[in-house]
């Protein structure tokens, strides 16, 4: 384990867990964000350039912004004396055990802690990202373009005014 | 000689790091690069202050900056000292940690952007294999910055002003990023310096190969024009500042260092983008015909960028501000329909490259040229029609 992705690990920790502590919903988003720039830096320490700058484009860039209009929007984001507790809390922890175990697992079972010779150069250029999912991973490139158009017209039918509905000057 | 000159830089940062003690040579070849790159660019930003100042005042039939030093030469200087000296007020009601921290974080992704940029034969801070990834990526934080800057002002302007930055970043970042496929598409790679390397050579004997000679190139070019111009928030796109009915957006809480910081993290961002185009279409630190080839490589790079600020001057001194509502409209059903077909021509350029008959050259180029001009031309009439404004028609009165 070397110095850059322990400091990486810590950023990201640090900024999951003010996401989840924080009053303030912006406060929140914002060390989202932050938790989301160490990620990028994890997978930068990795090799993988690839999945590092587009994790920094796409989720700093665009899921950040849009949870942080989410918030703006929707409910005003200085809700006095609230606390950041879930009531029934204990539907809550085993959501929580569950999902860890189940993200421990998957990660147990990877190639990765299998056999960690195995994946000992992982840093692909870009170039290998970009033929695979043209040739081997193309199926899963169109089903995943496909449910994103499906949810991209699904908004606008949702923003699109009725045709009875007044229109606002 | 012309070694000595194109390697001046490379060299004296090869000399200084050899005469540094084994163990810090790790540590100050980045730092070096990075102070190089610090230096060069605040200055530049300086001067360009000036040249918009004194540009903007010629434009409007006025003298521009002319008391501090000769010809107002030391106007940059005096307002550095304002900036640094004035008071630094943060409104009581505001967000007092957001508030401090958005001028960092908007210049700070603003300069990683430069990391990747090659400003010279050998000049790159880093050579990623995803540099324009890199560039773009560091470009998005910027709009992170911006909402933090308006949301925790905790005033109304500041908050209305950011939103209208993010719409408008959000939307042009979409032309602007499809506009540089193309080029990545011919080139088979995102790192720029391979992108500069697949422009050396000359048509004919004199004439640089660069992308924007190409009809797909030129088009692409040019949209990537006016959403970097979007994206970098300078006029005819200067709506978030729009002082005549939000004050000055996101800035208006800001005052002192703070509001400078916003100010040259601007201008960084301004000469960022400006570098990536001049990478992208028009052949990085090539020169642009056979015979100059002699003038060192940062040179070329460097009259490149200059003429990009003078053009943007121009451009802010020439063209009216543009409308809310057309903003949005321009960028999704006008520049995003075209960027998108222009891939499509991209595409069609690249298969036709082994044409060999006669008259394939001029052809292939004015088929191509077509593919683009038709498409824009209805696109615009539809767009025109049915907003009620056109077909415009002029005539002459004698």
């Amino acid at each position: 384990m070397n110095t850059a992705l322990l400091i990486f690990a810590t950023i990201t920790l640090a900024g999951a867990a003010a996401a989840m502590t924080l009053r303030n919903l912006i406060h929140c988003a914002l060390a989202g964000a932050v938790a989301f720039l160490g990620l990028a830096g994890l997978f930068l320490g990795l090799g993988a350039e690839f999945v590092a700058f587009g994790q920094v484009l796409v989720y700093v860039g665009a899921v950040a912004i849009l949870i942080v209009i989410a918030v703006l929007l929707t409910r005003p984001a200085r809700v006095a004396g609230e606390s950041p507790r879930v009531e029934p809390w204990l539907p809550g922890v085993g959501i929580g055990v569950l999902v860890t175990g189940a993200l421990v697992a998957m990660v147990k079972a990877s190639l990765v802690a299998r056999s960690p010779e195995a994946v000992s150069s992982p840093a692909a250029p870009v170039k290998a990202i970009g033929e695979r999912l043209m040739t081997t991973y193309v199926l899963p490139l169109e089903v995943l373009g496909l449910l994103l158009t499906a949810a991209l017209i699904g908004a606008v039918l949702l923003a699109l005014r009725d045709p009875g509905e007044a229109r606002r000057p | 000689m012309f070694e000595l000159f194109d390697q001046l830089f490379v060299n004296l940062k090869h000399a200084v790091v050899g005469a540094l003690p084994e163990g810090w040579r790790g540590l100050a070849s980045p730092l070096i690069s990075a102070a190089a790159i610090l230096g060069v660019f605040a200055s530049l930003f300086a001067l360009t202050v000036l040249v918009e100042r004194k540009g903007l005042g010629r434009i409007q039939n006025r003298p521009g900056p002319n008391r501090v030093g000769p010809a107002g030469l030391l106007q940059p200087l005096a307002d550095f000292i304002k900036a640094l000296t004035k008071e630094d007020i943060v409104p009581v009601s505001a967000d007092k940690v957001l508030h401090f921290l958005a001028p960092v974080v908007m210049l700070a992704p603003v300069l990683l952007a430069y990391a990747v940029l090659p400003f010279g034969r050998n000049m790159v801070a880093v050579d990623f294999d995803a540099g324009l990834l890199f560039f773009f990526a560091a470009g998005a934080c910027v709009e992170l910055a911006v909402f933090m800057a308006g949301w925790s002002s905790h005033n109304k302007f500041s908050l209305l002003g950011a939103m209208r930055a993010i719409a408008q970043m959000i939307s042009y970042e979409l032309p602007l990023i499809l506009a540089t496929l193309g080029v990545v598409m011919l080139v088979g790679s995102l790192s720029l310096e391979d992108i500069v390397d697949s422009q050396a050579g000359h048509h004919w004997g004199w004439l640089a190969r660069w992308w924007v000679f190409t009809p797909w190139g030129l088009a692409a070019f040019v949209i990537f024009l006016i959403a970097a111009t979007a994206e970098s928030n300078r006029a005819p796109f200067d709506l978030p500042e729009g002082e005549a009915e939000l004050v000055a957006g996101h800035l208006v809480e800001y005052s002192g260092f703070k509001y400078a910081i916003f100010f040259i993290a601007e201008y960084l961002g301004l000469f960022a983008v400006s570098a990536l185009a001049i990478t992208l279409f028009l052949g990085g630190w090539h020169a642009p015909v056979a015979g100059l080839d002699w003038l060192p490589s940062w040179f070329w790079f460097g009259v490149k960028l200059a003429g990009f600020i003078v053009f943007f001057i121009w451009v802010r001194g020439t063209l009216p501000r543009v409308r809310v509502d057309h903003l949005m409209g321009f960028a999704w059903k006008f520049l995003l329909p075209l960027v998108l077909w222009n891939l499509v021509v991209a595409a069609v350029w690249w298969y036709s490259r082994g044409w060999a008959f006669a008259g394939a050259g001029i052809l292939r180029w004015v088929g191509c040229a077509a593919m683009i001009l038709i498409p824009y031309s209805l696109l615009g009439r539809a767009l025109y029609t049915r907003h009620g404004l056109g077909p415009r028609t002029y005539r002459l009165v004698a």
